[in-house]
């Protein structure tokens, strides 16, 4: 379980608790969060479900696998060094309290 | 009457139009009509991840209740439609009630082609394209798994094989027959359907090529026992995923008059042959330039479909004409396919096949016409861009890892 904390690019700041295991992308469709898109379903294959995370957490995520770097080179709004995508990354205790930060377009 | 909105199916076209609606500034009501019993829900995990077990239903949701009602979304569930009255602008329900629409939009998907043969709607043959079909093959696998029962998929299409895959990961014996001399063979160059047979018998799976079935074999209480085939070879089964293709549900846009051919007629811009309507996703058929008609079962064509649709009754142009592209996942393979290969004559495989991370490029003549990638994202997105921009490499310069391709587009 963790709460993990959206910031859609309007300012609007939504906290969702996520059983481990739920991508942030879930947990962003399944809760009502406008900003995330995940148009494929999770699969890594559509780049619509890009997040900016918390550069100081950085380290708590797991990282971010071949496939997501190659299809985070596609995302519609800008690329940060922080840039991940929110289906390829899986709740767990490490990421109790998390933020993460919505860009204004995923397509 | 003040601007109203019905769009008839809840599924990745129809959401997509919704959304592209508001976003684009409409702002009359919007009704969207689901005719299952959820609300909209991701439909490509269903095979996949959501089978294996990896999923919750939870997860499949593709849009929160409440974020299409902040959007002014009406979201109507378990409700069909059985007429369109184009002159009085009305569609009717199943329920007999009616709705006015000043605009109208068909997102009514595709059905399953179902086994044209004794015994193909015995207890325990599936087709997979709901969630609801999906529940159900998840149950009976279950039963197969505790009786060790073995699975049958008759198709080695996209929707078979990652059956396959699943059931293959669960442990289960799995056969796929396919009637074609290869796997895919419809979208797939030969060498690449040669690999993906490769890939699941190396899994443990079973495959059959050119496989003549002749019945569905079933007990006394007609639940599936095995597949027939014309030689006489029984396989014994307890589970049968048919997965031979979809049919456009158009039932409703033919009754109603719109051009219709194995789909709804539109151009680039979503456009039906009724200014009023128009049309996005798996039912539908588009006229191109040169007036052949394409059909794409994809969550890419139906997204860009409904961003077209939304336009086109926003009074504006936004024809689709991007690159189509496809996924698929099987064992841990993702395949990313960008461009239509019809047609192609040449090939040129790129990165390495043995290593499982690799590139098919379709060629006419010297002009790339697709790319098949597997654990090749990078190559996948920048296929996309040369497609895009209509600039081809060479047979020879993509096949030559030395070659730079994305260089060719800043030329």
């Amino acid at each position: 379980m963790a709460n993990i904390t959206y910031i859609e690019a309007s300012g609007q700041s939504t906290t969702v608790s996520l059983n481990d295991g739920w991508s942030l992308m879930q947990g962003a469709t399944a809760n009502g969060i406008d900003g995330i898109l995940g148009e494929c379903g999770g699969s890594c294959a559509c780049a619509t479900c890009h997040c900016y995370v918390d550069e100081a957490r950085l380290g708590d995520l797991p990282a971010a696998s071949e496939g997501e770097l190659d299809m985070l080179e596609n995302v519609a709004a800008e690329r940060r060094p922080n840039s991940r995508l929110a289906c390829q990354i899986k709740a767990s205790a490490a990421l109790e309290g998390l933020i993460i930060h919505l860009p204004a377009t995923q397509e | 009457m003040s601007a109203a909105i019905v769009i008839i199916g809840a599924g990745q076209a129809g959401v997509q139009t919704a959304e592209a609606l508001r976003t684009g500034g409409f702002a009359g009501s919007i009704t969207l009509l689901g005719n299952e019993a959820y609300g909209p829900y991701h439909r490509p995990p269903l095979s996949k991840a959501w089978l294996a077990g990896e999923m919750d239903s939870a997860q499949l949701v593709m849009r929160a209740p409440e974020m299409l009602a902040r959007k002014a979304i009406e979201l109507r569930t378990n409700v069909t439609v059985s007429a369109i009255d184009r002159t009085a602008k009305l569609v009717t329900l199943s329920d007999g009630s009616s709705l006015p629409y000043t605009g109208l939009v068909l997102a009514t998907g595709s059905t399953p082609r179902r086994l044209p043969l004794p015994g193909g709607d015995a207890q325990g043959v599936f087709a997979l394209r709901s969630r609801d079909d999906a529940s159900a093959i998840a149950e009976r696998m279950a039963v197969c798994i505790e009786k060790q029962l073995p699975v049958i998929v008759i198709g080695g299409g996209f929707i078979g094989l990652e059956v396959a895959a699943t059931a293959r990961k669960k442990g289960l014996s799995t056969t796929v027959l396919e009637a074609a001399p290869r796997l895919l063979g419809r979208v797939l160059a030969p060498v690449l359907s040669d690999w993906y047979a490769n890939l699941h018998r190396s899994h443990g799976a079973a495959l059959v090529l050119d496989a003549r079935i002749a019945a569905i074999e079933t007990d006394a209480q007609n639940t599936v026992t095995g597949v027939r085939m014309a030689d006489g070879q029984v396989y014994p089964a307890g589970l049968v995923v048919v997965g031979i293709g979809v049919a456009a549900n158009d039932q409703l846009a033919q009754a109603a008059g719109l051009e219709c051919d194995r789909g709804i007629v539109v151009d680039a811009c979503g456009h039906t042959s009724d200014p009023a309507i128009v049309a996005a996703g798996d039912c539908t058929a588009r006229r191109l330039p040169d007036g052949s008609l394409l059909r794409l079962e994809s969550v890419q064509n139906a997204t860009e479909q409904g961003k077209s649709a939304a336009a086109a009754l926003l009074g504006l142009e936004k024809p689709f004409t991007a690159t189509p592209w496809f996924w698929s996942d099987q064992y841990d393979k993702k395949l990313q396919m960008a461009g239509l290969s019809m047609g192609a004559d040449q090939w040129a495989v790129r990165g390495d096949m043995a290593a499982g991370s690799f590139s098919v490029y379709h060629f006419k003549g010297e002009r790339l016409l697709a790319v098949d990638s597997v654990n090749a994202s990078k190559d996948h997105l920048l296929a996309r861009k040369l497609l895009d921009a209509g600039v081809s490499p060479t047979v020879a310069q993509a096949g030559d890892l030395g070659v730079e391709l994305a260089g060719l587009l800043v030329k």
